[in-house]
């Protein structure tokens, strides 16, 4: 209802200037620049890498800064858990602070596992190894007989800077040091060892997460993410993983019954993240056991929740993994949402034929490319074998796969 | 303000219809560029707008009417418009607090009503299609038919038309619920063929009027395309990439 606005009985703290947000467009106010972070060249928003290069493409440059990644996980949870792997990756080489929330996996383990980066050009702060620098160089001299020039020169940059890169390599066989590991501040939430509190008898949400709620609301106003707070000369990102939201070891039974009671429980909850990033130099990927949900209302409501949404369908178990076709490839990658920040027109993709393959060094995806069947023999593949999910009628990218199936 | 939907609509700013519940819904697309329009109408035509907004910030909207030309920042300066950061709101709700002063969300659903129109979205995340049925009864009979003004409200539903809801919590019951309160409807849906890169989907505009003898209902659809600094509306087949 409308108010004269002298009667609206807000505190004045609401009172407070438009940029409370932390969607600000860059000509308004002066952005202090963060390392890891750059403006979209679309609409000025602040975006940061998801440490996938190929998956900030698909989303328009990067991930906007208050905004939500939802993936829907596929059916063995490891390429959704790579992809959070990367994200929190990203985060150490950036600086940036980071968030790990699970219930099945203790964080710990999580972080142990996070890929190392491929550091060629980038100049990280490693204070373990400078005294053993000093000892190498008498070893390595006989090393180098072809650059000979170069051997005394040092070896790693002792330098002291944040990479200035935007995105950048992991190599998946190796894990990460654990020195740079723990450079990086990290804040864990473990579902069996938070205790449980009652939840306020009117709240639509679970125990589980309204005690997730509190505690992103306490990290993100103690270490001063919010927008609202004082400026001071160094912001930084938080980037918050929470890995497979809606399973059963959450206390939901979305994913185990048909209708479920606590049907409201995640939506509210991701409507509370949201409202919660909105407000503060957040980032959020949430991965979600989406095959195990049955109810596609339910489905559909969560996606639109979330800015952006993609979905992952790997091969692995399939009859798809010996097809040919998709040799190449390890699944298909659905692009649910994309979402339109300060701008009425969305940018989806062009394709909705994508599809991904994990390599050592890089996750690419790519545009499912079907090579004419060049056999002298030319084998007709069903229909029902190639095409995945038939078509959904809807501009908003609830994506089919889409194959060209090239029919001669 | 979009000029192909207000003849669409036969409105201008400078007439329109009063004492009108809109209604916008939308199936698995997005129906929020309609909001922009009504809100970029309604500020041209120099009345008081109250906008709650649940889904996106105040900075959101501000940088989309100022590319349709209406600025959002000097509205609310001069008291012509009042935004309630309804997100903002809705958190001291889902994280209660010690103490709270007792300023819940949706308070303002108590406030005495002066303004003309009001524009509302709906997430139906946290809300049961109860409440909102209430809610958008008891914003028709304040506003509408006490005051004369509009209120306009979008709302989106998720399921399937055809599928089978066996609980009364349905999204259907509360499309059917709020269709039969309003007076014109614009529903927008995706292409029934699929998705188009230049026609990003239809919209089915519903009037409901009251004649002397009964109810009036007619039906036209149109399909749409939303770029930078508007949205187009053409006949279905007529779109500038078909022909």
């Amino acid at each position: 209802m409308a108010a004269p606005m002298s009667s609206v009985g807000k505190p004045s703290a609401e009172r407070s200037p438009f940029n409370n947000t932390s969607f600000q467009k860059k000509t308004r106010s002066k952005l202090i620049s963060i390392p890891g972070t750059r403006p979209s060249v679309q609409n000025g928003q602040l975006l940061v890498s998801t440490g996938v290069t190929s998956l900030d493409y698909l989303l328009g440059g990067g991930l906007a800064v208050g905004t939500v990644l939802l993936i829907e996980e596929d059916r063995y949870d490891s390429y959704s858990r790579m992809i959070l792997k990367y994200f929190l990756a990203e985060g150490v080489v950036c600086r940036h602070e980071l968030y790990v929330a699970a219930a099945q996996d203790n964080p710990d383990d999580i972080l142990q596992e996070l890929p190392a980066p491929i550091l060629d050009d980038v100049a990280m702060h490693k204070p373990a190894e400078q005294p053993r620098l000093s000892r190498e160089p008498p070893d390595a001299l006989d090393a180098m007989k072809i650059a000979w020039r170069y051997q005394n020169l040092p070896k790693v940059q002792t330098a002291l800077a944040s990479s200035s890169r935007f995105g950048h390599y992991y190599d998946v066989s190796k894990t990460m040091e654990p020195e740079i590991r723990q450079a990086a501040k990290c804040h864990r939430f473990y579902l069996p060892e938070h205790p449980t509190q009652s939840s306020p008898p009117h709240s639509t949400m679970l125990e589980s997460y309204s005690a997730l709620l509190k505690s992103l609301q306490e990290v993100i106003n103690r270490e001063g993410f919010d927008v609202a707070a004082p400026m001071s000369n160094s912001r930084n990102i938080l980037r918050i993983g929470l890995h497979s939201l809606g399973s059963a070891l959450w206390g939901d039974d979305l994913c185990c019954h048909d209708n479920p009671k606590n049907g409201r429980a995640l939506t509210t909850f991701l409507y509370g993240l949201r409202a919660l990033l909105r407000s503060s130099l957040s980032v959020a990927v949430v991965t979600l056991p989406s095959h195990l949900i049955q109810d596609r209302a339910i489905m559909g409501s969560i996606t639109r929740l979330c800015d952006n949404a993609i979905a992952l369908e790997s091969f692995k178990g399939s009859e798809r993994e010996t097809n040919p076709l998709y040799k190449d490839y390890h699944g298909l990658i659905h692009v649910r949402q994309v979402p339109h920040l300060n701008c009425l027109a969305s940018k989806l993709p062009d394709h909705k034929d994508l599809a991904f393959k994990l390599k050592r060094k890089q996750f690419s995806i790519e545009r499912l490319h079907l090579p004419p069947d060049l056999s002298d023999t030319v084998s007709r593949v069903s229909r029902g074998e190639l095409a995945g999910a038939t078509t959904v009628a809807s501009a908003c990218g609830s994506g089919s796969s889409g194959n060209k199936h090239l029919d001669f | 303000m979009y000029t192909e939907l207000n003849s669409i609509l036969n409105t201008t700013p400078d007439s329109f219809t009063q004492g009108e519940f809109v209604l916008l819904s939308d199936r698995q697309s997005d129906a929020s560029f309609l909001i922009h329009h009504f809100l970029s109408l309604y500020l041209r035509a120099r009345c008081k707008v109250c906008f709650v907004g649940l889904v996106q910030s105040f900075n959101h909207y501000s940088a989309i009417s100022q590319r349709l030309g209406v600025s959002l920042t000097q509205a609310k300066e001069k008291g012509q418009l009042v935004f309630l950061e309804g997100q903002k709101e809705s958190l001291s709700v889902l994280i209660p607090q010690e103490n709270d002063t007792g300023s819940q969300a949706m308070d303002f659903l108590r406030d005495p009503s002066v303004g003309l129109k009001s524009l509302y979205e709906f997430v139906r995340s946290a809300v049961s299609s109860n409440a909102v049925l209430d809610f958008s009864h008891y914003c028709r009979a304040i506003v509408c038919s006490q005051l004369q003004g509009n209120v306009v409200m979008l709302v989106r539903c998720d399921g399937e038309g055809e599928e089978d809801e066996g609980d009364d919590e349905g999204s259907e019951r509360l499309m059917k619920g709020l269709t039969h309160q309003c007076s014109l409807t614009l529903h927008v849906q995706g292409l029934p063929t699929g998705y188009c890169r230049d026609i990003h989907g239809q919209v089915e505009v519903c009037w409901r009027r009251r004649r002397g003898d009964g109810q009036y209902t007619q039906k036209k659809l149109f399909q749409y395309k939303v770029h930078d600094k508007g949205a187009s509306f053409f006949a279905p087949g007529t779109s500038s990439a078909v022909l």
